[in-house]
């Protein structure tokens, strides 16, 4: 991405997108607002739209150096609204229909702002929000997220509709230089509410330096994060096995050991390493046992998200199958310490789909952490209760 | 007449204290002064001695000689004074830097007599290298001092030589490894187990000692994970090193179990007493099967702490582990001290010299005017500190104590200011921040945080109600600015020397430079 131009003859912009059914369906415990019926139901319910009064929360710190750049929104509920009681004039584009804005609104909005070439992209929402922003987007803006949806697992939020507002203001002025990479990720609500839980990593948006002030960085840097990253991979990669084929699931942690190699990894895919060359990327389930063929194998995988996933979300290619094959005794999981930390709070989990692979995989797991630090963390299957899972049914590695 | 009582209390409450830190905006030394300005003109050498001496540079070898001038700053001494002095007014300094928000470091107050006394000509003027029976008194100390910590940890013996509690903490490690090595079993022991919780110098001294750390997190109840550690003790487990209560002031019920496991899987364990002020005299780390154990004298025993002194730590073990404590040991054969050197098994020295006199002496002074009921009693009044501050806490919204729901703590509480966080924004560093404003100190947690926006205190026996009372208030106060004002506080110091500097650089070592010279070069050649 390019540094912004400051120059005085180009227009500054600054795009804003609000989803304004965000939230709703939280305080009236919907867990989550992805839907038309939904959102419906959460009316029915009771609940306030609460996307309006957040954005103008974070508008309020962008104020004072309003004079300084041309605000681009959508119309109405979308942006335009929030923006002119926040006191701007904003430069309104697109068209919607009123009370019926759904996600394809929010992307065609965000490609329209990436057309426009804004300096920073600043929409209002929930982690589906930030989905649909990066599907239009990708990693072409600098984008931040203004907290307003039920569920936040995504990095790429402030830590308060306030923050945002100070950080987007400290971001334009140049204060706070570059941006970092953050991970998007989303639940499937529908199956929330049937009580299981299930994350997936979408990919990276890019979101201004500054980690205090961003969600999930509750502690260090993103550089102190990154390096642990990168030391995690220097170990691994210091212990391949020349006969081993290695099979690395999805994730930043992951990706960190292809770029040890000098390779680059499929973000949200399966990669196959074997004598540091790259044996196949973006593999399925059948690639993957066509590959394996009776070699000996390891799956390193890290968890994802919020709810931290080891396996049957967002890598449901390392199949019961594949991890049959493989053996659950050569499954290595690494986590950066900060992600770790913010995951201990409850179990790892699992959900292959077989019951018995499930409970294989459950018990204790030592996790790589860095060189020669190892963390122990339970894992549970998100399906079969304690009872069933006879827990702790295996030794740590 | 004006009262001016009234106007400090409110319904026998202190009101929140009017504070301005010292902002002086001085130079680094290095920018003041100029070229052939001088502090000191030492005479010229006189005729009589130069004649007999010589000429002073010839005695120096060539190799040991400058090739240029030092890069000292060149002033006079009036500026040098007013420079420290005004430096010195902008810190929080020693005695209040002994405060309740530095939770961990056991923050009690060193008294000024035991100070008179380690300063005392008697003190200063010893040598460490004068011979034995010229240093009896300092070795009775040394002695006497020993077979206190035996009585109360239970161990068999202890070496006072290690200068901190993290060289105590290595020395542990060290013997460890030797022990296995002993018995063929080195190569395979690889493994010290310790908990998130515990004091992270138990990890790092560990693998300073070439091992592998396996850390558990906390169940489901906040106690360590007892069937983690059945998960992972193995023929490869070296040892185990924890802390007891732990940083969250949880004490572990089922501490005697754990080192039951460890002890079955062939490992040693060292139990990290850095939490132990409010256990004196009420339970001891023999009983619990312990091998090892340590003491940190600057901390629980009242010896001045980080930067106020020279740190001091104290290595327990049982007898079976004696032989491989650091030399030398002080010996007593009834009549005469002597330092005993010849310790064919001993992991060798942590440090030079057998250790820090002085905080040795201001421990042994502390413990000697209190007894040991009074030991009891600074204990009991330490864990009441903290838990009549943990309900002062609890009357504050947006503040939690994670873990161990509603039971009662040690001597520390880690908070969580979490649910504040959610609703304002505000974040724990920045009530640190705050804090500052009101001329305390306030301590978050070691990175990465575990606990959320954490903050650990630790009300020692050395504060009163009204200490707890005020510092207290400040908290209510601040989580109060942050729903009405949440500014206020993200752009807090306001009356402090500095306001508040980026984070971020601290973490950026083409930012921060430690010297001087280290400055200059960065500047020069940022990308280097």
């Amino acid at each position: 991405m390019s540094e912004p131009e400051r120059g005085a003859e180009r227009e500054r912009r600054v795009g804003l997108i609000v989803n304004p059914v965000a939230g709703l369906g939280g305080r009236v415990g919907l867990k989550g607002s992805d839907g038309v019926a939904i959102q419906q139901r959460a009316l029915e319910l009771g609940a306030v739209p609460r996307a309006l009064h957040r954005t103008i929360e974070a508008l309020a710190r962008l104020r004072p150096i309003a004079g300084e750049f041309t605000l681009v929104t959508y119309p109405g509920e979308m942006g335009e609204e929030a923006a002119r009681r926040s006191g701007f004039t904003p430069h309104v584009i697109g068209s919607i229909v009123p009370a019926k804005t759904t996600a394809s609104d929010t992307r065609a909005a965000a490609c329209e702002m990436r057309r426009l070439e804004v300096e920073l992209l600043l929409f209002a929402g929930g982690d589906g929000t930030a989905r649909d922003v990066f599907d239009a987007v990708d990693q072409d803006l600098a984008v931040l997220g203004i907290p307003v949806g039920v569920k936040i697992h995504s990095a790429v939020y402030a830590i308060s509709p306030a923050v945002a507002g100070e950080l987007a203001r400290s971001f334009l002025e140049g204060k706070t230089q570059g941006t970092h990479e953050a991970e998007v990720v989303d639940v499937d609500e529908a199956a929330l509410r049937c009580g299981a839980v299930s994350t997936m990593l979408h990919g990276v948006l890019r979101v201004p330096n500054d980690v205090q002030r961003v969600q999930g960085a509750k502690a260090g840097s993103s550089k102190s994060d990154a390096s642990a990253a990168v030391a995690i991979a220097k170990h691994v990669v210091a212990r391949m096995g020349a006969e081993t084929v290695y099979i690395i699931g999805p994730g930043t942690t992951t990706r960190a050991i292809l770029a040890e190699l000098g390779m680059e990894k499929t973000l949200v895919g399966v990669d196959v390493i074997h004598r540091g060359k790259l044996l196949a990327s973006d593999v399925n389930e059948e690639q993957l046992l066509g590959l394996l063929d009776g070699r000996p194998a390891q799956i390193i995988v890290t968890p994802i998200g919020g709810q931290g996933f080891l396996f049957g979300r967002g890598n449901q290619q390392i199949s019961p199958n594949v991890l049959r094959c493989v053996g659950v005794e050569n499954v290595l999981v690494i986590a950066t310490p900060e992600k770790l930390n913010r995951l201990t709070t409850r179990p790892l989990l699992v959900d292959t789909g077989d019951e018995e692979v499930d409970r294989m995989l459950s018990g204790y797991v030592c996790v790589v952490c860095g060189p020669d630090d190892l963390r122990v963390v339970r894992v549970a299957s998100a399906s079969l209760t304690e009872e069933r899972m006879n827990r702790p049914s295996r030794q740590c590695r | 007449m004006e009262n001016i009582t009234a106007r400090r209390y409110e319904n026998g409450q202190p009101r929140l204290r009017r504070f301005h830190q010292a902002r002086w905006d001085e130079p680094l030394i290095f920018e003041l002064g100029r070229p052939g300005e001088r502090g000191i003109l030492p005479p010229v050498v006189e005729h009589e001695i130069r004649a007999v001496a010589g000429d002073a540079d010839a005695l120096l070898p060539k190799a040991l000689r400058r090739a240029a001038l030092p890069g000292l700053p060149q002033i006079a001494q009036p500026q040098v004074v007013r420079h420290y002095l005004r430096l010195s007014q902008e810190n929080l300094g020693l005695d209040f830097n002994v405060d309740i928000g530095q939770g961990t470091c056991t923050m009690k107050y060193s008294p000024k007599v035991n100070d008179q006394l380690a300063g005392a000509p008697q003190m200063t003027a010893l040598h460490p290298l004068q011979p034995e029976e010229t240093a009896q008194g300092i070795l009775e100390v040394f002695y006497r001092f020993e077979q206190i910590l035996k009585e109360i940890s239970g161990m068999d013996r202890f070496s006072l030589q290690p200068g901190a509690g993290s060289a105590a903490i290595y020395g542990a490690a060290s013997i460890i490894r030797a022990y296995h090595a002993e018995r063929g079993e080195s190569a395979q022991r690889r493994e010290i187990i310790t908990t998130i919780f515990s004091h992270p110098s138990d990890a790092a001294c560990a693998k300073a000692a070439g091992f592998d750390i396996v850390t558990l997190y906390p169940d489901e109840n906040g106690y360590p994970d007892i069937d983690a550690l059945r998960a992972v003790a193995s023929s490869r487990t070296a040892g185990l090193m924890v802390a007891n209560p732990e940083d969250t002031g949880i004490y572990n019920p089922r501490i005697a179990d754990w080192v039951s496991v460890v002890h079955e899987a062939g490992g040693l364990c060292f139990y990290d007493q850095a939490n132990v002020n409010g256990l004196l005299g009420i339970t001891r780390a023999r009983e619990a099967g312990f091998d090892l154990c340590h003491f940190n004298l600057h901390k629980t025993f009242s010896s001045p702490h980080g930067c106020g002194g020279p740190g001091s730590g104290a290595l327990g073990v049982t007898e079976a582990l004696a032989p491989f404590l650091p030399t030398p040991v002080v010996a007593f054969d009834g009549e005469r001290y002597t330092l005993d050197g010849n310790r064919p098994q001993s992991i060798g020295k942590l440090r030079s010299f057998y250790g820090v006199a002085g905080a040795i002496l201001k421990a042994y002074a502390w413990v000697m005017s209190l007894g040991a009921a009074g030991l009891l009693e600074a204990s009991k009044v330490a864990v009441l500190n903290n838990n009549y501050l943990l309900k002062r806490m609890r009357e504050i919204s947006g503040v939690t104590a994670p873990y161990a729901a509603g039971r009662h703590r040690i001597e520390q509480v880690r908070y969580s200011w979490e649910e504040l966080c959610a609703e304002t924004g505000v974040r724990s560093e920045d009530i640190g921040l705050r804090a500052a404003d009101f001329g305390v100190h306030y301590w978050t947690s070691h990175h990465p945080f575990v606990v959320p926006e954490p903050c650990t205190l630790e009300p020692t026996e050395s504060f009163s109600k009204t200490d707890i009372d005020e510092y207290a208030a400040i908290m209510q106060h601040v989580a109060k600015e942050a729903r009405e004002n949440p500014t206020t506080l993200l752009t807090a110091p306001h009356n402090s020397t500095v306001h508040r500097v980026d984070p971020a650089s601290l973490d950026d070592p083409s930012q921060w430079a430690i010297t001087w010279r280290a400055f200059l070069k960065k500047r020069e050649q940022p990308e280097a």
